[in-house]
């Protein structure tokens, strides 16, 4: 009986249908360890992903299914396979690694160019804050060129993975823009 | 219904397998939609996986895509879902691009997955790394190999095993694990659905990884065998263990006595796979009568156990055994009696071809009536292989060919398809050609024989035969007459070879000649052009043979040809031929170059090759190293490897002036296979010298050889070295050849000797991968390689002769001697002597009673003269063997030194 209401309601409320969100950015960012401190809510040993993670995650009544892709140069390339569908993607920068940035730059408009992804909301987050002389968010917003993005949902957020902080703010921004344009 | 539809309907394959382009899309519209439908996809997977299982493949492109949309379905938490997912990438891995895309995915499956998928996710783990990610997944492996349930264990040691080839040296650090894999028993966990059979399947699993890790080490392999030959449960990893106890023990036999006792428990065991693995074993190797008799007498009690399937191979090993050793299995002759009319039709065949095997001399003729009663009821494929089992008993026993000779002839006058008459007239060739006895009365019934025959093919075969055998026999007018009843009665394909056969005896005499020249005239007038212009040829030769007497010997050439070309050495050199560019064509091409055969010699071949094809098909059976290729193959390589060295040596502008090769020995090996340097040796003999060849192969990783030359010391006089051809510069793995030669007295023209050899050279360090010497000085070595004897059998060609006895009473010259032997057993005596004496057992060279045996030989010595050994040997327990050798020779000087050779 619980059933068919939860599926009347959920079908009211669009509860059931899934979110796709991707988790993107270089290696050694943090994307493994975001995807399992928003899952078990707590920090698990990673190795550099070769591939991709998926886990479905329950946050504020609604079903996420959020892919972790590896950020190594050579998995990079096949980001695209995955991005049909997409509702959200979330960039994820290691603001410690100054060197870098100008890469996360690049592959991040090269991503948003693709046809797939028009519609999707972006959520940078500016990882890594617990590190002494990490970037702060809007150093990392300006390394990025985020103001130059037109007729995008946008966010930046600075985060602590290992800490914790910066998760859920940036995860409830994402869920509201999400239900405001695509619910 | 429309046409399409019509059309599928009857295509056979129609309604079975599933559209290919119809199966893609619904894939990939179904695997990339959100929320995914378990059900549905796992439908669709399977209709995929029926595709790919069934041979169908996908281009590569098309192959990627769909395996990133299976990837996609990682997001569903379904079991059975993740299940044939598992399977669908492991088909795909293979064919599509980027599959380390799931690399994690599965790790992640492996590490905490459900226990259901955990095998499908090891196994297909394997498939989708490569050398740079298979470090991520050493702990992974490890952890499952000592998994405590059996499926985990089991898939991690297979595909371990598949990772040999792509990371060896990282499977190589689990070798710890497992070896505590082999013993470990783990039982299925209790699930409480049914009964789940504990196999222990991964004992054998274990296994044969452990065997792959260490297979190059010979010590290792034994400690293996010791260290898991008591505690094993699964059977199959006890067969493999035997086999592996076989691999050592084909290796080096004097390890028998040690290995003996765990083959006998296994001879004992409960199960019967282990039993006939054991039994396989056992036969295969040298051991003591009482050692094979254990295994017959468990392969007695096998023959009357329930289960056919296990009937049936050990009835397969005593047909095997029954080739060479038929005199060891008659205990089994009573159970084998009772199963000729087992329910089984293969069990029963079996035994009837062992049966006929087993038999002596003595009551083969029984045997024969006993079989003639029953063959009548068993189907064609049956009867032609106990056509066989004949005709190899007719080779084998060439004095009983009046009973054999007259039940294949009644076997040919009874109905059968082609196949079977195939068999039953090649049988009928066999007996012609290598009992001579037999030649009249087998030509006669196959002349009765084509009056009757259905089958053109088999005609014209018969017919050929008689136009190559008629002339020689006592009465050949009689064929002429069946023969020329062909060509008035049959098809035009038929009459063409029947003109051919005609001819041939016109070359018999005259008033044949004559009646054959009117007969072939007649046939000028034909309706059928080729049989006219066969005729009309054939007429022009006769026509010639008068005229002149040079034409004559052109005539009979080509009509009756002494000579034959060496077939498949033709072949493989005019393919080289046709294979070179344009230029190669300026030559035409060397028929010369193709040795021929004289008929005896190419029957001495065929002969050889015809047992050699008996005994690679007992060997192969219990062979674990997989090592196929039929004996004619081998023959003709190593035939082909001859020629390589003749071409090689007629390169050699410093034995240019020395004429012809008379004989070239084999290859002799001087060194061990695994020594730093590997010496072979071969031997050619010209008219006056003796070239000594020796190729010599550095097998060091970091050694410059230079100025190789090999000291070789006759020690008789007579033979006085000329000079010798060094290598001047030797690379690490490289191989070159030093000639010496020697003078070869006239007298005697037959010698003996034994050259001991030398091999020295100056050695220097060098780079292993440029070769570039690290200093110029170098130091000079020697190394000391096996004697090298001269022996009487370089200066004889084997020869094939039909009536041995004939010759050896017409040969003059004749020396006896009486010899000790302390070699092991009559049939490595045997193959001694063919080995040195190089002369050909005319009789076949297996030994079929242990005690006592007649050899008898015969070959050509280089200067044409004839020799004839008869060796009669006698084994006891007391004395060793005893051989008594008469060897009659044209030459006085040849016998006696072929009876020095024995000794």
């Amino acid at each position: 009986m619980g059933n068919v209401f939860s599926g009347i309601f959920g079908k009211l409320w669009g509860v059931n249908k899934e979110i796709r969100i991707l988790i993107l950015g270089l290696d050694g960012a943090g994307k493994t360890t975001i995807l399992y401190r928003l899952q078990i809510g707590e920090v698990i040993n990673t190795k550099p992903t070769i591939g991709f993670n998926v886990e479905t995650l329950s946050y504020k009544n609604l079903k996420l299914n959020v892919w972790d892709l590896g950020g190594q140069t050579s998995i990079r390339p096949y980001w695209r396979c995955y991005y049909a569908n997409t509702a959200a993607v979330i960039f994820v920068v290691d603001s410690t690694d100054k060197d870098r940035i100008d890469t996360a730059s690049k592959e991040l408009h090269t991503m948003l160019a693709e046809e797939e992804l028009s519609d999707a909301a972006l959520l940078v987050f500016a990882n890594k804050q617990d590190v002494a002389g990490a970037l702060t968010a809007a150093e990392v917003s300006k390394a990025l060129n985020l103001s130059d993005l037109k007729d995008r949902s946008w966010s930046i957020v600075a985060s602590s993975a290992i800490k914790g902080e910066g998760l859920t703010e940036g995860l409830d921004w994402l869920i509201d823009v999400i239900k405001d344009e695509q619910l | 219904m429309s046409t399409h539809s019509y059309k599928k309907f009857e295509d056979t394959d129609a309604g079975l397998l599933p559209d290919k382009m119809t199966v893609f899309q619904d894939c990939i519209r179904a695997f990339n939609s959100s929320p995914v439908d378990a059900k549905k996809c796992r439908t669709l997977i399977a209709r995929l996986l029926r595709l790919l299982y069934s041979g169908d493949t996908f281009p590569r492109q098309e192959a990627t895509t769909l395996f990133f949309s299976i990837s996609k379905l990682f997001q569903h938490k379904n079991s059975s879902l993740r299940q044939i997912v598992y399977l669908a990438i492991k088909e795909l891995s293979s064919i599509s691009d980027d599959v380390l895309m799931v690399t994690s995915s599965i790790m992640k499956d492996v590490q905490n997955g459900d226990i259901v998928y955990k095998p499908n996710a090891i196994r297909t783990l394997t498939r989708v790394l490569d050398g740079s990610t298979v470090n991520a997944a050493e702990r992974l492996i490890k952890n499952a190999i000592v998994d405590r349930h059996p499926s985990v264990a089991s898939a991690a040691l297979v595909s371990s095993y598949h990772l040999l080839p792509v990371a060896k040296d990282v499977v190589k650090r689990w070798t710890n694990e497992t070896q505590e894999a082999v013993l470990a028993v783990k039982p299925y966990p209790q699930t409480g659905e049914g009964y789940i059979n504990d196999s222990l399947i991964s004992q054998y699993h274990a296994l044969g990884l452990l065997y792959s890790l260490r297979n190059h080490d010979k010590m290792a392999l034994r400690k293996l065998i010791q260290q898991y030959s008591k505690g094993l449960r699964n059977p199959l990893a006890i067969c493999q263990l035997i086999r592996y106890v076989n691999e050592v023990l084909q290796d080096d036999s004097s390890l028998i006595p040690a290995l003996f006792p765990l083959l006998q428990d296994w001879l004992n065991d409960r199960n019967h796979a282990v039993n006939l693995e054991a039994i396989k074993v056992v036969v295969s190797l040298p051991v003591t009568n009482e050692q094979f008799a254990a295994a017959v007498l468990r392969l007695q009690f096998l023959l009357t156990t329930p289960k056919a399937v296990t009937r049936f191979a050990a009835v397969r090993i005593l047909n095997r055994i029954s080739l060479k050793n038929p005199e060891k299995i008659v205990s089994c002759n009573t159970e084998l009696e009772s199963l000729i009319s087992d329910p089984n039709r293969s069990i029963a065949t079996y035994t009837i071809t062992t049966l006929l095997k087993t038999g002596s001399s003595d009551n083969i003729e029984r045997l024969i009536k006993v079989i003639s009663k029953f063959i009548n009821d068993i189907s064609d494929e049956f009867k032609i292989i106990i056509i066989d089992a004949v005709k190899t008993l007719s080779l084998k026993f060439p004095q009983n060919y009046q009973s054999m000779l007259t039940f294949l002839i009644d076997m040919l006058n009874d109905e059968g398809g082609f196949e079977f008459k195939n068999t039953i007239v090649e049988a009928l060739f066999d007996l012609i050609h290598f009992v001579p006895e037999s030649r009249d009365l087998a030509l006669e019934n196959l002349c009765e024989f084509i009056e009757d025959c259905e089958f053109t093919e088999l005609t014209v075969r018969i017919l050929n035969m008689l136009g190559n055998e008629g002339p020689k026999t006592a009465n050949p007018s009689l064929y002429v007459r069946h023969i020329y009843n062909r060509v008035v009665l049959e098809n035009s394909i038929i009459r063409s070879a029947a003109v051919v056969a005609l001819s041939k005896f016109a070359l018999i005499d005259a008033p044949l000649n004559n009646s054959i020249k009117i007969l072939l005239k007649r046939i000028v007038n034909d309706v059928d052009d080729e049989v006219r212009d066969r005729a009309i040829i054939s007429l022009k030769f006769l026509e010639s043979l008068e005229s002149a007497e040079i034409s004559k010997n052109v005539a009979v050439e080509l009509t009756k040809p002494t000579h034959v070309y060496d077939l498949g050495l033709l072949e493989s050199k005019l393919q080289t031929y046709i294979s070179g560019d344009a230029s190669s064509f300026a030559t035409p091409f060397d028929i010369t170059s193709v040795p021929k055969f004289t008929e005896d010699e190419y029957r001495a071949i065929e002969l050889k090759n015809k047992t050699a094809k008996l005994e690679v098909e007992t060997k192969e059976d219990i062979d674990t190293s997989g090592q196929s290729g039929s004996a004619n193959e081998s023959l003709q390589t190593a035939e082909l490897a001859k020629q390589q060295i003749l071409q090689e040596l007629s390169q050699v502008s410093e034995f240019s002036g020395y004429g012809a090769v008379l004989h070239t020995s084999s290859v002799i090996p001087l060194t061990e296979k695994e020594a730093e340097f590997v010496v072979e040796s071969v031997k050619h003999v010209f008219k006056e010298h003796i070239v000594l060849q020796f190729n010599v192969e550095n097998t060091l990783d970091d050694a410059l050889l230079e100025m190789v030359s090999v000291t070789a010391q006759p020690d008789i006089e007579e033979v006085e070295e000329e000079f010798v051809l060094s290598v001047e510069k030797l690379e690490p793995h490289g191989k070159g050849t030093v000639y010496v030669s020697f003078t070869r007295p006239e007298e005697p023209s037959v010698f003996t000797t034994t050259f001991s050899n030398t091999l020295s050279f100056t050695s220097k360090e060098c780079d292993p991968s440029t070769f570039a010497p690290f200093d110029d000085q170098g130091f000079e070595d020697e190394y000391q390689i096996e004697d090298l004897d001269i022996t009487p059998g370089d200066f004889i060609i084997p020869s094939y002769i039909g009536n041995f006895d004939l010759a050896f009473d017409e040969l003059t010259s004749e020396t006896v001697g009486t010899y000790q032997m302390d070699s092991e057993s009559l049939q490595s005596t045997v193959d001694h002597l063919i080995e040195t004496l190089s002369l050909h057992p005319v009789e076949g060279k297996d030994v079929f009673n242990e005690t006592s045996h007649t050899l008898k030989l015969f070959g050509k010595s280089i200067n044409g003269d004839r020799v004839a050994v008869l060796v009669k040997m006698v084994k006891s327990a007391k004395t060793g063997i005893t051989l008594k050798a008469t060897v009659k020779s044209d030459s006085e000087e040849i016998a006696e030194s072929v009876l020095n050779g024995i000794a």
